[in-house]
């Protein structure tokens, strides 16, 4: 092209295509030059190549997706939760008086108190099993949905509001063509946060008294000083972290095709 | 006509003795105060029926302030009612109640509106996350609303852009959007709060002559709240001029169509009504203005 689009001046301007994986893979051509240049000790940080080769094994072995798939189950179900009672919590306390009143001071309270440091009372009353996992897990994602999605509810525009009594929507309309696609960028907002608060969650629950799970498969390799077996763990955190927030970010692309902001 | 009687308290102390009515005005053309008359209406007889509305007594309180003051208002039905006012007379608060938009607003009085109200915004208020189409016959119920939006999005030259969204169309497009949402409804009263004042000159324009076609096809009461005498002028069977809250002047427009400021009388009626706004009207130069222009906001 001969000549340039005007480009928005104080925009960050077009974006790369592949932008987001450009980072990441500087930092693996960083690691791979430092392994086989010498700079590294293997007890320090194995190589990419061995990082690899200890992947294989492991999906040989079957350890990797036996570990993964329950760790997995973990988050899922977590996430599942904690959107479900975040979500439900956000609407209790956004469309009504009283649901506000008993709700919200209740949930800023518990956001002021991490997920984690409520740890020993659940494993006091749930034991050590799948649940008090699962609980933990949801209590992080619940909150970042929870937040959110209450501050969008509280935060639609009046005019909208005086606009739907004039057209005369019902309230069951209102809700619909108003009150839940105006908070939807909130909740969005809330769901990715919890995302990565469900992977925060599990990656602690995982440490502490478990026996499966890539935490766990962590924990072990720390123990025989296995720092391959430690990354590939990592590895496939930082994959399926990515993984899931780009999947978000998909969905709330389509959802909120609407919108206009300034990263389009 | 079905009318829907929104009674509110009367306070039991109100005095009933109405004063402050309309004023007959000295030296001013046609005045015909207090009452709409068919005979007024511009461009030839307008067949007016009764009133379709009727507000006496109207008291609001905002505070300690009283801002509508035992306000009197009739509008017969098909007729088209400018609202001029300086900030705080009023205006605002006398179009909020008549659309019923005043639930914790301290009043009294007696105001009796149509069944189908719309109202247009200053603002267009398409909500964002609405395709145009869908914003046009937002809470419409009755069957075929999806082809009565299309028809309505036709006639303010809107066709084809059915599935636009709302910040794809221009200032002027969005207000053209809302105006086919207030007209799809079949309004036997549109309430209009400024609905042009964010427009720049040239679509402002484009936005009379549209209101009057639509208004001549549709004939729906109008009261449209205005600052700009001239479109007042322009485009009204008759001018209100709200003063600490009550109607002060009430000014029968009757000028034949097309009504351009260049008509001597349309100069007549403007001076009037910027008087009656307080305002001394500047030295007018009609040999320089054009039908084109609109003039700054003198009202302002």
């Amino acid at each position: 092209m001969s000549q340039a689009i005007a480009r928005r001046r104080l925009g960050p301007g077009r974006s790369y295509p592949y932008g987001r994986i450009a980072g990441p893979l500087l930092l693996l051509a960083v690691w791979s030059a430092a392994a086989y240049g010498g700079l590294l000790d293997p007890r320090v940080l194995s190589s990419p190549g061995k990082v690899l080769s200890t992947a294989a094994d492991l999906i040989a072995q079957g350890r990797l997706q036996t570990n993964l798939l329950i760790s997995l189950r973990r988050a899922l179900l977590g996430l599942l939760f904690g959107v479900g009672a975040g979500t439900g919590l956000a609407v209790a306390a956004g469309l009504s008086r009283l649901g506000e009143s008993l709700i919200d001071g209740t949930m800023q309270v518990k956001r002021a108190i991490p997920a984690l440091a409520l740890l020993p009372l659940l494993i006091l009353w749930l034991g050590i099993g799948e649940e008090m996992k699962v609980v933990v897990i949801a209590l992080g994602v619940a909150v970042s949905v929870y937040v959110n999605t209450y501050a969008a509810l509280t935060g639609i525009d009046s005019r909208y509001v005086e606009l739907a009594e004039v057209v005369g929507l019902s309230r069951a309309a209102f809700l619909r063509k108003v009150v839940v696609p105006g908070a939807l960028p909130g909740f969005f907002i809330g769901l990715r946060l919890g995302v990565t608060a469900s992977w925060l969650a599990l990656i602690v629950v995982e440490q502490i008294n478990a026996t499966s799970g890539i935490g766990y498969m962590m924990f072990q390799a720390q123990q025989y000083a296995q720092s391959d077996v430690i990354v590939v763990g990592l590895l496939v955190y930082g994959i399926f972290g990515f993984a899931s927030d780009a999947l978000v970010r998909a969905v709330e692309r389509r959802v909120l095709s609407w919108r206009r902001t300034l990263a389009n | 006509m079905a009318t829907d009687t929104r009674e509110l308290s009367v306070e039991p102390g109100e005095p009933t003795t109405i004063t402050g009515g309309p004023t007959p005005i000295a030296g001013g053309p046609s005045q015909d105060a207090g009452r709409p008359s068919p005979d007024a209406a511009s461009g030839g007889a307008r067949p007016h029926g009764g009133p379709v509305v009727r507000a006496s007594r109207l008291v609001r309180r905002f505070g300690g302030r009283t801002v509508l003051d035992r306000l009197e208002l009739s509008i017969a039905a098909g007729e088209f009612v400018a609202l001029l006012g300086r900030s705080g007379s009023g205006k605002s608060t006398l179009l909020r109640a008549v659309a019923g938009l005043d639930h914790e607003v301290a009043g009294s009085g007696e105001l009796r509106v149509p069944e189908r109200v719309s109202l247009a915004f200053q603002d267009s208020r398409l909500l964002p996350w609405l395709r145009l189409l869908d914003n046009v016959v937002l809470g419409l119920k009755r069957p075929g609303a999806a082809a009565r939006g299309r028809k309505a999005l036709d006639e303010v030259g809107l066709a084809g852009r059915e599935r636009a969204w709302p910040h794809e169309l221009s200032g002027g497009e969005q207000q053209r959007a809302a105006l086919a949402r207030s007209l799809v409804r079949e309004p036997e009263l549109l309430l209009a709060d400024e609905p042009f004042g964010a427009l720049d000159a040239l679509t402002r324009i484009r936005m009379h002559d549209l209101l009057r076609e639509l208004y001549a096809r549709h004939r729906p009461a109008v009261l449209l709240v205005t600052h700009d005498v001239d479109e007042a002028v322009e485009l009204a069977d008759r001018v209100l001029v709200l003063e600490d809250g009550r109607v002060a002047r009430d000014v029968a427009v009757d000028l034949p169509a097309p009504r351009t400021p260049r008509d001597p009388r349309f100069q007549e009626y403007r001076e009037l009504l910027l008087a009656a706004l307080g305002v001394s009207p500047r030295p007018a130069l009609p040999s320089v203005r054009t039908a084109e222009e609109t003039t700054d906001d003198p009202a302002q």
